[in-house]
């Protein structure tokens, strides 16, 4: 192969290297006005009345808007539509977006904002999820299970209470993981228009343009076949942009009306109220074991912090539960999980979305359990590892598996044989695994319609344009794609052209989300690029009197390979297929295979394949401060195939180097003023300054080392690489603790204050650890039982109405708009 | 609505003449705007960046008399007569600067929006010092936060292009 | 995009120029010289001058004069010029460690030496956008009535957050301060009061034109400071130490400073003073760290939890004293403030 797999330069990095990116906020266009936003100053507020007046009436304001101009409710899933683009009359959080003002200056419309008049009802506020549940009114939102609990769980695969029966020892333990944000240095930004027909077309930061494409056309109640959204590249991502936002909605609103261009960038603070980040989790795992480490059943509860919106919660909170399973072999598995509403800025999907944190609990309880049955916790995690092919307890169905291999390697790395419980007191070793999907098994909404579609030009003058809904958020989806098109075609990455992100000229793809792009954009290009290499060959084989089979399609050319001078360049071969087929163009798709989870809740979870990664980190700790630094990481991923490898390592250093912050610095953390005082509930520190993430000096050397069998499933073999190095390096990082100070961290993020606790517990006598004592008491529904596999089971519960029977009116509902 | 004035903070009653990527270049600005504003909106060079506006991510960096400064906290007005190099002025004759071919090639730009930032840093680090040390270069670059890379590919890259530029100079 | 609010600008020449517009201006104006702190601080509205004042202009506050016997520092000399300088090295170390510590390399190539020392304080409640400020109803250093780190107090608690000022101070570094009536000269440990307000004795008609040293023969100093990231943070702990010792190693004289631990830089008097006529062994600085520590008073509106921070001073203040005796702690060094620089 002479791209697939070589490492090289991605096909944007001239246009990234040279400043000529157009991010959105980047776009200047005549004529242009900018939007700002008044936001709630309360945490928990209705709306008692509102005078825009003076605000419209100062110079240089184009036009005021208020909720009542956007009343229509929209939100990233069909079953959570809570969001209201401007807040009608209830405000859930500081930074609640209540009017909008439209102006020639951005700062004539900020400094408008302070002219808008607004009268606040002051409600009770709920900061945490154990509030949530303690105080049911007033309700946050008039939807969700009961109360301010916003989605409750309970699913069980086999009798987890007789795993415990059998098991050699159980261990429960009680995680908390903080909330963190994705932080993008590019702020959000969107432009809309008018565009000359009338039609709205709209620039805009997303991730996601096919989503807010549809909340578009839901809450501005215009056919979508009117609406063009442009998802320009994005200066990072992580998850943060994945939702459709209120100020993408209401520039779009500005636009229509004012028939002039309408920016808005909104400012650091603006994203921090985004947000749409980690959620803050508690964790119960209980867990058994046998002597040597083989599990015999889990139970696994969470309780999330959801914030004030739905976002992506319901599915975040099916993924607090649904990996578990897919790293090591667990044969009876029970997990409940509970969101609630908070009055926060809402949490969402980031890097790794929602599975992190059971990922950070479950890793170090292994490492626990390891200790107690005196194993190697390598030496554990080999023994217990999941295999290829493999239908786990939950009905995932596995494809490659190398998680032992990338153990293995990383032990090799590191030297762990002769560092772990061997370095001198405050330096040690942890060593933690995880796995991750390669792509959402299912859409955000229920549909049968392919994941995404590419669609392929072929130009008499040789040209190839690629057209897909991909979009590029600095991963290198579009790198992806042109790689693979000039695998196939015998061109280089420099010959295609891309048109991504755009709903007007490519088939959809459903966004840069749960590491599907490579997967499922990659197949549908390979699909694309085949079958016009198919068509192109037909013609040559006839043009060259040579049977199609032998034809090769390399360096820019098409010939015989065994007679390599019986060719066609590239371009005589794609005018001769022209002249035989007509205009040639073509087009492919991708819709992943059909998941064997078929019981309430078995569409998050299911992957077409899982990618695997194990790191070792090392660290010092000062045992007089607690002040922790870290020297080295060692990590290995199992990759199928890499695509770009350059583009790969710097995924998973970019993984390293997020999880890093959120292990030890990284915190979304809130601040609720003396209540006999003030009402306030604000974000302690909405600024990059004081939301610490890593600088370059703050960075250890990474030694990164891919593992690749191709996987089936996988264009080329390629599976995931963008989320799942993240995870280990948390509990990775708080197992290296312990084995320098022989304490316990229980919790994210792992700082020197709570490495002095710990070792003052220690000190004391008591257990040497730092971290949550309790899980408080939650109404559990009762659960779902579904057999696993090897118990008989089809993958239905045997308490519910099979999925397959089952008439859902709400989902039909939301699909028609 | 119409207007009958012009809103004050619209009006470009600041005048002045610096040299943009060595071209002596005159602009008229509102007299608020810092140099970021100025150089994206009265400029048209969007190559640079803002992440925060507070000088609290670096990703705003141009020079100013081949320093590496922060183009948000610095009043345009106080840029008369002084030379300011930006991303788009790296490249010559056509060709990319050997610190842009590098971080192009090497992984060191993913999403890219700290990467004009970062390179305009790297090539006052390479300008005063030849030949830094991978210490030298993470100081140097300290003040440039990235979410993506980890660092470590910009590393790569900025030694990747030090060597390439000592080739050049020496033969 | 966030935007400053609209002021006048006024570039002076010279000192002259310039105290007469202070003294026309009245308190309305403020004069800008690097901009990294003022700048922020009106694109979030905590301050919004009527006119700015640029120094940058004038020649006389670049100059740098260093004599055997005494040094002049122009105020508008920046972090960045301080940090590479060689000059400033054995006595002056501190110095060059605290400059060379602030921020970020570009706010270094940015920040001046008296921007440095007059730095507003900073808190968690104060340091924000006008909206967030909005929504605790502002606090007691702009805009409201209560100080939300004591709501019981009447004094702004608001944190002294210079690098610079603890070493200098543990320098016996003075100001010399120029309005257009009078010129005078303050001890730098004077100059600031504990109040996170009324922190400084800078009137609104005074330049901080220049700091003056005198001469630092036989003195050995360094600047230890606590953040949470290798660079960009604002120190939440810092200690600067100064001594002179006799050739048989006994402490003749010694400072102790430390920063962020209040409204102003704390001088640790006490600790001091027990170190004189004694040679630095495990005894005396220990006795030392804890005499420090205890007048250390962090709060809680900075990074990190403040009963961790006034842990820290002692660890601080024990390294610096080693430091100064002439252990190797080099490996302490570059773990807490991750940077090879000086």
């Amino acid at each position: 192969m002479r791209v697939i797999g070589v490492p090289r330069r991605r096909v944007d990095a001239r246009a990234k290297v040279t400043g000529q990116t157009r991010f959105a906020d980047d776009i200047f266009l005549p004529r242009m006005a900018y939007c700002k936003l008044l936001r709630s100053p309360h945490p928990h507020a209705r709306i008692r009345k509102m005078d825009t007046s003076r605000a419209a009436a100062h110079n240089g304001v184009y036009l005021v808007l208020s909720g009542k101009d956007l009343p229509i409710e929209y939100g990233i899933l069909p079953v959570s539509q809570d969001e209201q683009a401007l807040c009608v009359d209830h405000v859930r959080h500081v930074g609640d977006p209540v009017a909008a003002v439209v102006a020639r200056e951005e700062l004539t419309a900020f400094e408008a904002l302070d002219l808008i008049d607004v009268e606040y009802e002051l409600l009770t506020t709920i900061a945490d999820p154990e509030e949530a549940l303690a105080t049911p009114a007033p309700r946050i939102h008039e939807y969700g299970e009961e109360g301010n609990i916003h989605k409750r769980v309970s699913l069980e695969f086999g009798d987890v209470e007789q795993g415990f029966a059998e098991a050699d020892e159980v261990f429960e333990d009680t995680f908390f993981y903080q909330g963190n944000t994705h932080l993008p240095i590019e702020q959000h930004a969107s432009m809309a228009i008018k565009d000359p027909e009338g039609k709205l077309t709209i620039w805009s930061s997303t991730q996601t343009p096919h989503y807010l494409h549809r909340a578009l056309a839901k809450v501005l109640q215009m056919p979508p076949g009117h609406i063009r959204v442009i998802a320009t590249p994005n200066g990072g991502g992580f998850g943060g942009k994945s939702d459709p936002f209120n100020h993408e909605i209401v520039v779009a609103k500005a636009a229509l009306l004012l028939d002039r261009p309408v920016k808005i960038c909104l400012t650091r603070e603006e994203v921090f109220y985004c947000h749409r980040g980690r959620h803050p989790v508690l964790m119960k795992f209980k867990t058994g074991v046998k002597k040597d480490g083989t599990i015999t059943g889990m139970h696994l509860q969470t309780l999330i912090d959801g914030g004030a919106y739905g976002s992506y919660g319901v599915a975040s909170t099916f993924y607090t539960g649904a990996l578990q399973t897919v790293t090591y072999h667990v044969p009876r598995y029970k997990f409940q999980g509970c969101r609630t509403f908070t009055n926060k800025p809402p949490c969402g999907p980031k890097r790794g979305h929602g599975t992190v944190q059971p990922r950070f609990g479950q890793e170090v309880q292994l490492d626990k359990i390891a200790e107690k049955l005196s194993i190697d916790p390598a030496d554990l995690r080999l023994r217990i590892a999941e295999s290829s092919n493999a239908v786990t307890a939950n009905f995932f169905r596995l494809s490659v598996v190398n998680l032992s291999e990338c153990i293995r390697r990383v032990v090799k790395n590191s030297d762990w044989k002769e560092k772990f419980r061997k370095m001198p007191d405050g330096r040690g070793v942890g060593l933690a695994c995880s796995a991750y999907l390669t792509g959402a098994g299912l859409p955000i909404y229920w549909n049968k319609m392919p994941h995404s579609g590419v669609h392929i030009k072929f130009d008499r003058g040789g040209g190839v344009a690629v057209f897909c809904g991909a979009t590029e958020i600095g991963q290198g989806s579009d790198d992806v794609l042109a790689g693979i098109v000039a695998e196939v075609l015998g061109l280089e990455t420099f010959d295609i052209r891309l048109y991504t992100g755009d709903t007007d000229l490519g088939p959809v793809d459903l966004g840069s989300y749960s590491s599907r792009v490579t997967i499922m954009a990659g197949n549908a290009a390979l699909q694309a690029a085949e079958r016009g290499r198919e068509m192109i060959a037909e013609a040559a084989a006839e043009k060259l009197g040579v049977p199609k089979e032998r034809l090769r399609f390399a360096d820019k050319r098409v010939f015989d390979s065994a007679a390599p001078e019986k060719c066609l360049t590239f371009a005589q071969a794609v005018c001769n297929a022209e002249a035989r087929f007509g205009t040639i163009g073509t087009m492919g798709s991708y819709t992943p295979p059909k998941s064997p989870a078929l019981y309430k809740g078995g569409g998050v979870g299911p992957s077409p394949t899982y990618s695997y990664t194990a790191a070792v980190v090392e660290v010092a700790v000062n045992p007089a401060t607690g002040w922790i630094t870290v020297p080295k990481i060692w990590i290995a991923h199992d990759i199928g195939r890499a695509l770009n490898p350059t583009l790969v390592r710097g995924q998973v250093e970019g993984s390293v180097y997020m999880g890093l912050g959120e292990a030890l610095m990284e915190e979304q953390e809130f601040r609720r003023l003396p209540k006999k005082l003030s009402h306030a509930l604000v974000h302690k520190f909405p600024s990059m300054l004081e939301y610490k993430s890593p600088t370059s000096l703050d960075m250890p050397e990474v030694i990164t080392e891919l593992i690749e069998e191709p996987d089936p499933r996988g264009p080329f073999g390629a599976k995931e690489v963008g989320q799942g190095p993240l995870l280990p390096i948390m509990p990775a990082v708080a197992n290296a603790v312990y084995d320098a100070l022989g304490v316990r961290i229980d919790e994210v993020p792992i700082t020197p204050e709570k490495i002095m606790k710990a070792l003052a517990e220690k000190k004391a006598g008591r257990t040497p650890r730092f971290g949550p004592n309790h899980f408080p008491k939650v109404n559990w529904p009762e659960a779902l039982r579904v057999p696993p596999p090897w118990e008989g089971g089809d993958g239905n519960a045997v308490n519910d109405v099979p999925r397959a029977a089952k008439h859902n009116p709400e989902k039909e509902k939301v699909l028609s708009p | 609505m119409i207007l009958v004035t012009l809103p004050i903070e619209s009006q470009k009653t600041a005048h002045i003449r610096l040299t943009l990527n060595g071209e002596a270049t005159d602009v008229s600005f509102a007299p608020y705007k810092t140099l970021l504003e100025v150089l994206r909106e009265d400029l048209g060079h969007t190559g640079t960046k803002h992440g925060c506006e507070l000088g609290e991510c670096g990703a705003c960096a141009v020079l100013l008399e081949g320093k590496a400064v922060l183009s948000c906290l610095l009043l345009a007005v106080e840029c008369d007569g002084k030379s300011v190099l930006t991303v788009e002025g790296l490249g010559a004759d056509g060709k990319l600067h050997p610190l842009q071919d590098a971080f192009a090639d090497l992984g060191a730009a993913q999403c890219g929006y700290c990467t004009p930032a970062i390179l305009v840093t790297a090539k006052a680090l390479l300008d005063s010092n030849p030949n830094p040390s991978r210490e030298q270069i993470r100081e140097a670059l300290s003040g440039n936060l990235c979410r993506c890379t980890g660092y470590q590919q910009i590393f790569e890259a900025v030694e990747a292009a030090m060597i390439k530029i000592a080739g050049k100079t020496s033969c | 995009m966030m935007r400053l609010p609209l002021f006048e600008f006024r570039m002076p020449r010279t000192i002259d120029e310039a105290v007469l517009i202070l003294d026309g201006e009245g308190p309305k104006a403020m004069p800008l010289a690097g901009g990294t702190d003022l700048l922020p601080n009106m694109k979030r509205r905590q301050q919004v001058p009527k006119t700015l004042m640029s120094l940058r202009y004038i020649e006389d506050l670049n100059r740098v004069r260093m004599e055997a016997s005494a040094s002049r520092l122009g105020a508008c000399v920046t972090l960045a010029d301080i940090a590479a300088d060689p000059r400033f090295r054995n006595g002056l170390t501190a110095l060059a460690q605290a400059a060379s510590l602030v921020a970020t390399p570009h706010i270094r190539n940015m920040a001046t030496l008296g921007g440095n020392l007059c730095l507003d304080t900073r808190c968690n409640y104060y340091d924000q956008n006008y909206e967030w400020r909005k929504a605790i109803d502002f606090c007691l250093k702009k805009d409201g009535d209560t100080c939300w780190v004591a709501p019981g107090s009447l004094k702004c608690m608001a944190v002294s957050s210079t690098d610079t000022a603890p070493a200098l101070i543990a320098l016996g570094a003075r100001v010399r301060l120029v309005s257009r009536l009078e010129e005078r000269e303050v001890l730098l440990g004077e100059l600031y009061n504990n109040d996170g307000l009324d922190y400084i004795k800078r009137k609104p008609n005074e330049i901080l034109a220049e700091v003056l040293l005198d001469s630092l023969h036989g003195w050995k100093s360094t600047y230890w400071k606590l953040r949470r990231r290798g660079s960009f943070d604002f120190p939440v702990l810092s200690v600067a130490a100064a001594a002179r010792f006799t050739e048989s190693g006994v402490v003749e004289d010694a400072r102790i400073v430390m920063g962020s631990a209040a409204s102003r830089p704390l001088v640790a008097l006490d600790a001091a003073k027990t170190l004189v006529g004694r040679p630095l062994n495990g005894e005396s600085i220990a006795e030392a760290a804890v005499l420090a520590a205890r007048i250390a008073k962090p709060l809680d509106n900075t990074d990190f939890d403040m009963s961790w921070r006034k842990r820290v001073t002692g660890e601080f203040v024990t390294c610096a004293l080693r430091e100064l005796r002439g252990d190797d702690v080099s490996g302490e060094r570059l773990s807490y403030m991750r940077t090879h620089s000086h």
